[in-house]
C-alpha cells in the first residue's frame, strides 16, 4: 500500500513554493467571503479564488482547464454575478440577525466535523499503487489529449451538455423577460397629464438636483429660494437606499448681505 | 510537497462554502458560496487526474464547469425574477410557501 500520493508528482520546488503562497490566501479569500458584509467585496474574494484555483490548474498540468476557468469563471460567471448585484442593489447587505436560533454556531460545528473528517480520510486514504503524473498523458498537448478523450468517449454527454446550454440560455430568457401590462404613456400623454394634475407645480419638471445647493452631485438636493431643500428634486430609489446626503450641509444658510449695504 | 495538498486544500474550500451556503442569508452570496463548492470539486477532479496520469478527471471538470455556467445562468435569472415581485435578494424573504 503506498500513501495516495507520496510519490505522485513529488512537485519540484517552484511549484511547492507555488502553492504554499497561494493555498493559505485563497483559504483566506474564502473565508473572507463570509464575513464580510458587503456582497460586491465577497465578489471581489470570489474572483481572487478562481483566479488562484485558475493558477493551480495550469501548475497541476490542465493548463486548458486553467484557461477556461479564468474566461469562464472570471470572466463570464462573476460579471453576471456582478452585474446581478448592480441589478439587485450595490449595497444589498446581509442583516446580521440570525433568523434561525442556533443556526451559526451549529453549521460552524457541523463544518468543523466534516472538515475534519474529510481530511482525516484523505489523509488516511491510500491508493494501491504507484501513482503517476499527467505529463506522460499531456505528451501530445493538454489540449489535444482532452480533445481526443472529448470527441471519442464523451461525444454523448458532450452533446448532452451543449443541449442543456441551450436550455439554460432559453430558460433565463423566458424568466427574465416580463410582459408590459399597459401600454408604454407617450410624451403627449405625459405632458397633458402633468398640466391637468391640478396643481401646476411640477408643470416645469421635477427640480434637477443640486440646484442653488454648493454641491451638484445627484444625492444633493436642489435648494428652494428660501434656503430650504427640495424633496422632489431627489430620485426616489436614492432616497430609498438611504443613500441622500444631508442636503443641511450644503445649505447656503444665513446669506450674508452687508457687502451689497455697504455699496 | 505532494499533490495531496491540494485535495486537503479542495477540501478546506468545499466545506467554507457550504457554510456560507447555511449560513450566509443573501441570495446572491449564498449562490457564489454554490460556485465555490463546485471550484472546490474541480480542483479535485483535477488533482485526481495528476494522480491518475488520466486526462478524463480533467473532462469531467470541463464538464463540471459547463454545468454550473447553466446553473449561474437560470439562478441568477430566477434571482432577478424574485426581486422584482419581492424588491428584496434575502432568502428569508422568499417564504410564501411557508404560509
Amino acid at each position: 500500500m503506498i500513501d495516495l500520493a507520496i510519490q505522485v508528482g513529488q512537485t519540484a520546488k517552484p511549484e511547492a513554493t507555488l502553492f504554499w503562497i497561494l493555498a493559505p490566501l485563497s483559504v483566506a479569500a474564502a473565508l473572507g467571503m463570509l464575513l464580510v458584509k458587503k456582497a460586491v467585496h465577497s465578489a471581489i474574494l470570489m474572483a481572487f479564488v478562481m483566479i488562484a484555483l485558475a493558477v493551480f490548474y495550469i501548475a497541476q498540468g490542465a493548463p486548458f482547464l486553467g484557461i477556461v476557468q479564468i474566461v469562464v469563471y472570471t470572466g463570464a460567471v462573476m460579471m453576471l454575478f456582478l452585474f446581478i448585484l448592480m441589478l439587485v442593489g450595490v449595497d444589498s447587505s446581509d442583516s446580521l440577525t440570525e433568523t434561525i436560533k442556533g443556526l451559526r454556531p451549529t453549521a460552524i460545528t457541523a463544518a468543523v466535523g466534516f472538515g475534519g473528517l474529510m481530511i482525516s480520510l484523505l489523509g488516511r486514504a491510500t491508493l494501491g499503487r504507484n501513482a503517476v503524473g499527467v505529463e506522460a498523458a499531456n505528451a501530445e498537448g493538454n489540449v489535444q489529449g482532452i480533445a481526443s478523450l472529448l470527441f471519442s468517449t464523451y461525444v454523448w454527454p458532450f452533446e448532452v451538455v451543449s443541449a442543456l446550454l441551450i436550455t439554460a440560455a432559453l430558460g433565463s430568457m423566458v424568466l427574465a423577460h416580463h410582459h408590459r401590462i399597459q401600454t408604454r404613456p407617450t410624451q403627449r400623454e405625459l405632458s397633458i397629464q402633468r398640466f391637468r394634475s391640478g396643481s401646476l407645480a411640477n408643470a416645469a419638471g421635477l427640480p434637477a438636483p443640486g440646484v442653488f445647493a454648493r454641491h451638484n452631485a445627484v444625492d444633493v438636493p436642489a435648494l428652494l429660494p428660501d434656503g430650504t431643500a427640495a424633496a422632489a428634486s431627489i430620485n426616489a430609489s436614492l432616497k430609498a437606499r438611504g443613500d441622500v446626503l444631508n442636503s443641511s450641509v450644503f445649505e447656503l444658510g444665513n446669506i450674508d448681505t452687508s457687502v451689497e449695504e455697504e455699496k | 510537497m505532494n499533490a495531496a495538498n491540494y485535495l486537503y486544500l479542495s477540501a478546506l474550500l468545499f466545506t467554507i462554502g457550504a457554510v456560507g451556503v447555511v449560513i450566509r442569508r443573501n441570495a446572491i452570496v449564498v449562490f457564489m458560496c454554490i460556485e465555490l463548492m463546485l471550484n472546490a470539486a474541480n480542483l479535485s477532479f483535477v488533482t485526481f487526474s495528476r494522480i491518475n496520469g488520466d486526462l478524463n478527471g480533467q473532462v469531467i471538470a470541463f464538464f463540471t464547469m459547463v454545468v454550473a455556467a447553466c446553473e449561474v445562468v437560470v439562478g441568477l435569472a430566477i434571482i432577478v425574477t424574485i426581486y422584482r415581485s419581492r424588491r428584496s435578494a434575502s432568502i428569508d424573504d422568499a417564504s410564501l410557501l411557508k404560509r
